[in-house]
């Protein structure tokens, strides 16, 4: 994280959806909140970073440094119940979950204390407890499983909701457009999020994409679309409020832009700039680091100290070393393993 | 016990299924106000409504994805495909999503789905539409593979899959539809992963399953004028496949015909004949001989359709050779 953001802290009114937390005593402590869950998972996936470079963790890895504070705003107005669903890009949207640390870097690392039992990887971290659905690996192919869910809900005359994150990449994919014709046409309590980092990979959105303003697509389904700076938490926790809400009272759908950038390489094995992104627009974007623009709004309130902000950063800190700790202290998945979980067992 | 027609056996179990759990919906292409494309899901809007007796858009590949969505969190879907062709789109819902979902959450998401649909060739439908899918569905770990032949085990067998918590792909074929059979009224549940002798004899085991255990019964009792006796082993499932039932068969016959519908490469035959080189080496007379399509599009023409698809003459002949009949 990089402190030379010079933009100006804007968000001290409470927005919409926070008129139910009055005091600002409760105001100071949601922001608190947020920036905790953004700095948990910055802190994570730099360890993971570390951990990759080191070997300890293989295959692919999509870092979210850059992106924390859709998670971040989005899980603060989700209930317990309520359901998310994700693509690869998954580890700060599991921890800010609610999934704990220990059982994601377990699962990074491959061993059997993983949230899948090592069987999943980065790409596939799952738990039935918080309500997460996976990360999944093929572009756009999860999207229609939020519809499902959503179908589900409704099936079951629930008010729960379910989220769905993608890339911008996938709006393009026929998957996409298949699911979101149905949530409309079926009024299914399903969020579409489109996290527009500007690249799928190495393709610029300029380069892939006919229509760059791709909230537009929510027309195509008489469905509300809008745009968000989802540098800014409070944006993203004010949209998502209202999209909750219309999804949780009428069932209705939106798509929700969510306008970022990606601080890493594509993976582990894309440096974070190069042939298809220059250091200068790199570190250009940095300058809007989501953490950061918090710290400065808590900051100008005088609401936490710098010794305040130490400890909590020293807190997180040591959850990921225990993450660490406990990962590397757990055992491979015993080779038996490798035949489980294929089928349920059906016999008895 | 009544003598039903093979689609009216699907729609008993489809309907005993949706009134025995109220979490199975059916969902597809034409399933309700139409009564389905087959006519498999007649009735069915009128008596469980619009939530349980889906209409979607045409969208496979979307529709598989709500089903494996709403799996996920504890409903038990049936998806229809108007035909497994179409299915082509969707495989990746089924291939990639239900298929391994379990494993890669590390047995915490299950699948209890059914994906169902006629499969194969019917008549002069051409290239697009007469196609057989079983050896690409069953190459995948992850699902079970079913193909009824008959009425009784059309509705025996879907009544296992729908009950089953394993995403199950069910393959009708669609040609067998009208056809007719005795088939018990109420439970009747046939289990996932047996074969069946269709027919005894000592001299020659056929191997098939859908479509063509009706090939192998016509073959049947046309060789019986000739005094040969076939044992028919209807494999019903095709992952996974009881291979004890080809075993016991082949240990008595010494001699092997696989009939398939679908091509020969890397064909259900294939693993069937795998199977019993490992297995039955030093039990065979003769080498195992296949039969199955053409390794060409389906053609249109009546006369080239015929040349193309595996049929009674043309099993006949696989039997006479591993019998050294000339
Ligand atoms: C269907 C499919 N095609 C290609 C890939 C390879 N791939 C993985 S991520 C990716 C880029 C996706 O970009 P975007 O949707 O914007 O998400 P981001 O990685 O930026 O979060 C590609 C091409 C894939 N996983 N699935
Ligand atoms: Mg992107």
């Amino acid at each position: 994280m990089r402190r030379e953001s010079t933009r100006k802290p804007k968000q001290e009114m409470p927005t919409k959806t926070d008129n139910a937390e009055k005091s600002a005593a409760d105001q100071a402590a949601l922001r608190k909140e947020l920036l905790r869950s953004m700095l948990l998972q910055r802190r994570f996936e730099e360890r993971a970073a570390e951990a990759y470079a080191l070997g300890k963790i293989g295959g692919f890895c999509h870092l979210y440094i850059g992106q924390e504070a859709i998670s971040a705003g989005t899980m603060s107005v989700l209930r317990p119940d309520d359901y998310v669903v994700t693509s690869y890009r998954d580890h700060g949207q599991a921890i800010a979950r609610g999934m704990s640390p220990r059982s994601v870097m377990a699962e990074l690392f491959g061993r059997v204390d993983g949230c899948s039992g090592g069987k999943g990887g980065s790409m596939h971290l799952f738990d039935k407890k918080v309500g997460f659905l996976g990360g999944h690996g093929i572009v756009g192919g999860h999207i229609p499983l939020a519809a499902g869910v959503g179908w589900a809900i409704k099936y079951r005359k629930g008010d729960q909701v379910c989220v769905c994150f993608f890339g911008e990449a996938a709006v393009n994919i026929g998957a996409f457009h298949e699911a979101l014709n149905m949530a409309a046409l079926w009024n299914l309590p399903a969020i579409f999020v489109i996290e527009n980092n500007r690249y799928g990979m190495g393709t610029a959105i300029s380069r892939s994409t006919a229509n760059e303003d791709v909230k537009t697509r929510a027309a195509a389904y008489r469905m509300i679309g809008e745009s968000i700076d989802a540098q800014d938490v409070f944006a993203v926790r004010d949209a998502m409020g209202r999209a909750v809400e219309l999804a949780r009272k009428e069932g209705k759908p939106t798509l929700l832009e969510m306008r970022t950038y990606r601080f890493m390489g594509h993976s582990m094995s894309d440096a974070a700039s190069g042939t298809y992104r220059s250091r200068e627009e790199l570190e250009e974007s940095m300058k809007r680091d989501p953490i950061v623009i918090l710290h400065d709004i808590m900051r100008a309130n005088n609401e936490l100290s710098d010794g305040e902000f130490a400890k909590l950063d020293e807190e997180q800190k040591a959850i990921c070393q225990d993450a660490w700790d406990f990962a590397e202290a757990s055992p491979e998945p015993p080779l038996d393993h490798l035949y489980t979980d294929v089928l349920v067992d059906t016999t008895s | 016990m009544a003598l039903i027609t093979y689609r009216d056996a699907l729609t008993q179990a489809l309907r005993e299924e949706l009134t025995r759990d109220e979490s199975v919906f059916l969902m597809g292409e034409e399933v309700a106000q139409y009564n389905g494309a087959y006519k498999v899901s007649k009735g069915l809007l009128d008596e469980f409504g619009p939530m349980r007796i889906v209409d979607t858009p045409i969208t496979e590949l979307g529709f598989a994805g709500i089903g494996v969505g709403s799996a996920m969190v504890g409903l038990r879907p049936i998806i229809e495909f108007m035909t497994w062709n179409f299915a082509l789109l969707a495989l990746d819902q089924v291939v990639n999503a239900a298929a391994k979902m379990l494993y890669m959450s590390g047995g915490q998401f299950s699948m209890p789905m059914v994906f169902r649909g006629p499969n194969g060739s019917a008549l002069q439908l051409s290239a697009q539409h007469s196609q057989a899918w079983e050896s690409w569905l069953a190459h995948i770990p992850g699902l079970k593979v079913i193909t009824p032949a008959t009425p009784a085990d059309a509705k025996g067998l879907l009544k296992s899959a729908i009950r089953d918590d394993n995403p199950v792909v069910f393959l009708e074929g669609e040609m067998l539809y009208n056809t007719k059979g005795e088939v018990p009224e109420g439970e009747h549940v046939v289990p996932i992963g047996k074969a069946d002798l269709k027919r005894e004899g000592g001299d020659c085991t056929i191997v098939a399953h859908g479509k063509m255990v009706l090939v192998a019964l016509q073959v049947a009792d046309a060789l019986a004028k000739e005094n040969i006796a076939v044992d028919i082993v209807d494999l019903r499932t095709i992952r996974p496949m009881d291979v004890e039932a080809i075993a016991t068969s082949v240990q008595k016959t010494n001699r092997a015909v696989v009939l398939e519908e679908g091509w020969e490469m890397c064909g259900v035959g294939a693993q069937v004949v795998d199977f019993i080189q490992r297995e039955c080496f030093d039990d065979l007379d003769a080498p195992v001989v296949r039969v199955h399509q053409a390794d060409t599009p389906m053609p249109y023409a009546k006369n080239l359709e015929k040349a193309a698809k595996p049929d009674a003459a043309k099993a006949i002949a696989a039997i006479k050779k591993v019998m050294y009949l000339g």
